[in-house]
């Protein structure tokens, strides 16, 4: 049985629609990324997780093509992201669309007029029919009532729903969500986990999170990707990751505030600090 | 040593930022959106920037006009002059004031506007949203601002001069005694199309361009943070302003000096 779940996973893989090989990317004088690869596996929902300030949504950003690695290559359905063109990247980009962490709502556009955004600009689909097309996407994610409001009149929540239905406007292929937990009050981090597992299923796309939310992502997410230390610290289902013997796995996912992962930035001894004047 | 070090990261900084804001300015002229998308973004862009600066314009013109007749009436009498109130004021307008003062208005008004929206635009992640949509931020944000600014200011500073012209002839001919008739023949015996009209003209279309340019490439290359913006917002009106005035010493040396 172990061994079928172990093929199972490893035919995922080779479906990757995402290939991430021996990736290093630095701003600046910091490395974010060293030698890293991964892959994220087509029509599965993928979870990104790590501690804060390590480059997770850097990693969305390079997949999107917004940033270019200083080595190494990132395969979007076999082809190479890096060394594309400008016009065979931004085709790739009209297969995948990214949640952003505020929503990033056009605020001169009502919630219909931004959810049309990507139709106008891209099909040559007349009003009546992109009328009906976006009252699918708003009746998706509950929000079909809301169409007229401005994003200013929208909660959070509502906002980040708001945004996905944008995203799935033109059937990607990979949909990419940067902290789609982040400030969510209970209600909506459900609802928000219910859709991302249902628009996954029924429109048959991949979903690659980036979180720290680590209940929320464990209990829909296939597979899981833990980034630290500037590369993969362990990659497998979720309850493997459960399971994993790595104490920063464990420290992460336990949220323990101490551990590989130190509770205080480094500094001179607490006692020196606090004896010597014009310390801090 | 760490003077020169200094110097040396800020000059290379300057001309890292003048090789993007050029690398952007020609990305908003290449990239002219198609007239079916672009023409309503367009028209958009020409009511807020153009039309939505029209009081100011006309406001400041009415007073620049009436001061400007105050003043010139008040030296040109001294000598039984001021009948040449009407080219006196045509001339400082048309060949400098006007394209000046609107430019520096402008900035004031429109610039700052503009950086702040783009600044905004870039915080709040509009920008790399519409990157990943596959649609170019420089195509449907910058060229559209751009063309507005570029076909707007040259139309205000004619508004402006012609506004200007009235509030002198309402202080100069209506309250002072200067003669009608003579205030507008001396002015349009004096006053050239090529040399002076055409020349402000151009004036105003270089000011359009640098100003726009200026605001626009500050609001895209802010730090997105409400700090940032603020910078941004600042360095517009200051960099613009005296990008207007520096250029507008070349132009009139290359204009009028012969």
């Amino acid at each position: 049985m172990a061994k079928l779940a172990e093929l199972d996973v490893e035919s995922d893989l080779s479906q990757a629609i995402v290939e991430i090989k021996d990736v290093t990317f630095s701003r600046g004088e910091k490395t974010i990324y060293k030698n890293m690869s991964f892959s994220v596996p087509k029509g599965k929902i993928t979870a990104i997780m790590g501690p804060s300030g390590i480059g997770k949504t850097t990693m969305l950003r390079l997949i999107g093509g917004q940033l270019k690695p200083d080595s190494g290559d990132i395969l979007f359905e076999g082809a190479s992201i890096p060394n594309m063109t400008r016009s065979a990247l931004y085709d790739a980009r009209k297969n995948m669309s990214m949640l952003f962490q505020s929503g990033a709502l056009f605020t001169d556009m009502s919630v219909f007029d931004n959810v049309a955004f990507p139709l106008r600009e891209h099909t040559k689909l007349s009003e009546e029919l992109i009328r009906l097309v976006v009252l699918m996407k708003l009746q998706a994610v509950g929000l079909r009532g809301a169409s007229e409001l401005m994003p200013s009149e929208l909660s959070g929540g509502m906002a980040r729903r708001a945004a996905l239905a944008r995203a799935i406007a033109l059937d990607p292929e990979l949909i990419m969500y940067d902290e789609p937990f982040a400030g969510q009050d209970p209600i909506s981090m459900g609802v928000l986990v219910k859709l991302i597992k249902s628009l996954n299923e029924v429109l048959g796309l991949s979903s690659l999170i980036v979180t720290h939310d680590v209940t929320e992502v464990l209990s829909i997410a296939e597979h899981v990707v833990i980034i630290a230390e500037q590369g993969v610290i362990g990659s497998g289902t979720a309850e493997e990751m459960l399971a994993h013997s790595s104490p920063l796995v464990q420290q992460f996912l336990q949220g323990l505030s101490d551990g590989p992962v130190p509770f205080h930035q480094p500094a001179s001894p607490y006692e020196d600090a606090l004896l010597t004047k014009g310390a801090r | 040593m760490d003077f020169l070090q200094k110097l040396g990261h800020k000059t290379l900084s300057r001309f890292a930022s003048l090789g993007r804001s050029t690398r952007m300015l020609i990305g908003a002229l290449v990239n002219i959106p198609n007239p079916r998308k672009g023409t309503p973004l367009l028209i958009r862009q020409l009511y807020m920037i153009g039309h939505q600066s029209l009081l100011i314009i006309m406001v400041s013109g009415l007073f620049i006009g009436m001061v400007l007749a105050l003043q010139g009436y008040t030296v040109l009498v001294g000598y039984g002059a001021e009948d040449s109130l009407g080219p006196l004021v045509a001339l400082s307008l048309l060949r400098e004031l006007g394209p000046v003062v609107t430019a520096l208005l402008f900035a004031g008004r429109a610039g700052s506007a503009l950086t702040a929206e783009i600044g905004l635009m870039k915080a709040t992640e509009q920008l790399s949203s519409l990157e990943m949509m596959a649609i170019d931020p420089l195509k449907r944000v910058i060229a559209p601002r751009f063309w507005a600014g570029f076909i707007s200011m040259p139309i205000l500073a004619l508004i402006f001069s012609a506004v200007a012209i009235l509030g002198a002839h309402l202080v100069g001919v209506d309250w002072l005694g200067v003669d009608s008739g003579s205030f507008w023949s001396i002015m349009q015996a004096q006053v050239s199309f090529e040399k002076d009209i055409l020349n402000g003209i151009i004036k105003s279309f270089v000011f359009a361009l640098v100003v726009t340019w200026i605001a626009l490439y500050k609001g895209y290359d802010c730090i997105p943070t409400s700090e940032g913006i603020s910078k941004a917002t600042t360095e517009t009106v200051v960099h613009s302003s005296l990008a207007v005035l520096g250029f507008d010493f070349l132009l009139t040396a290359v204009m009028f000096s012969g």
